[in-house]
């Protein structure tokens, strides 16, 4: 639900790496989201493009690197992919001692640029 | 051309949260952000926190809350010095709704600072307010299934109450399904099963608070 703000952050961060570049245009943000935090991807494409308007980002694509967080399991070592709701026992062996990690990543990773001398 | 950035998401957020947690650190106060679902029980938690502490402790009160000032009067009802932030339907309290609200607030003369975030379990635990630490109020009715439902939440917690703990039984909530949920995302946090109603667990949540403003004031 805060996703405006966080579309904001993201477009103010692209913006300044490209005036960094010296780059007229940025045509794509990668952006590395972890799946334990709370963002939905077409909601940020959604303000991205509203926000982006008359802005060196207008019309670029938003590429998202989902990255999975891990649980491991403490009684019988069996490491898996966790998703919300996480599970309560270990698929393998059963067991209820289970700790996750990961899953926590939220950062704009890159942008793609076109260099002002291209126009 | 690609070029490589690598910047946290919220780091414009977070700068500010830097500058939040300066000004408290050089009045030496302790500042706590109380998140949890609406109606689990942060503002009780608020004044039976307040009625506690030992003589000459100062606290002062944020109140977080889409609309109204119902909160911050009760406060002030108890003679706490208390600003209410009206989000107008945000989600949550960021850093700069912070920073302007310490205006309207005698920081230099506190010793504990209780943020009352906007009641929700996932858009407050993505931002940093500069507070020392991230208190995550937890409650009976809600049951014991909610550390793996919002694990983001619970990750972030320095510790996590269980309030309306005197109605555990009534709604089945199963304690060590909810520890072993927390242990998951958050293995160092303590849990505190604590009524602000009867008073039940207050002493352990008090000695657990206080150390950790001796630890941060030593």
């Amino acid at each position: 639900m805060h996703e405006l703000s966080v579309t904001q952050g993201v477009l103010d961060i692209a913006l300044e790496a490209a005036r960094n570049a010296g780059a007229a245009r940025i045509t794509a943000i990668d952006l590395v989201i972890g799946d334990l935090s709370s963002v939905v991807d077409d909601s940020v494409q959604f303000y991205f493009d509203f926000l982006s308007q008359g802005t060196p980002a207008e019309g670029a694509v938003l590429h998202f690197q989902r990255r999975p967080a891990q649980a491991t399991c403490r009684d019988c070592g069996h490491v898996f992919t966790a998703q919300i709701p996480l599970t309560l026992n270990c698929p393998a062996c059963g067991g209820s001692h289970l700790s996750v990690s990961g899953g926590r990543e939220f950062r704009v990773e890159s942008i793609e640029v076109d260099d002002e001398s291209n126009g | 051309m690609k070029v490589t950035v690598k910047q946290n998401i919220l780091s414009a957020n977070d700068a500010i949260a830097a500058a939040n947690r300066a000004r408290f650190d050089e009045a030496g106060l302790l500042a706590v952000n109380l998140m949890a679902s609406p109606g689990a029980g942060k503002t009780s938690l608020i004044l039976a926190t307040a009625a506690r502490l030992p003589e000459g402790v100062r606290m002062g009160v944020i109140e977080g809350d889409l609309a109204s000032r119902i909160d911050a009067d009760t406060v002030a009802a108890q003679g706490l010095p208390v600003t209410q932030i009206n989000t107008g339907g945000g989600c949550h309290l960021d850093a700069p709704m912070i920073q302007s609200a310490l205006t309207e607030l005698p920081v230099p003369d506190l010793d504990l600072l209780f943020i009352e975030n906007v009641g929700n379990l996932v858009c407050p635990a993505e931002f940093d307010l500069g507070e020392h630490l991230a208190v995550v109020v937890a409650s009976a009715p809600e049951g014991h299934d909610k550390p793996f439902k919002y694990p983001g939440m619970f990750a972030r917690a320095d510790v996590v109450l269980v309030n309306k703990a005197d109605l555990l039984a009534v709604f089945d909530f199963d304690m060590e399904a909810f520890r072993r949920g927390v242990a998951m995302v958050n293995p160092d946090a303590p849990v505190i099963a604590l009524s602000c109603r009867s008073g039940l667990g207050m002493d352990a949540w008090m000695a657990w608070l206080l150390a950790q403003k001796a630890a941060l004031t030593a």
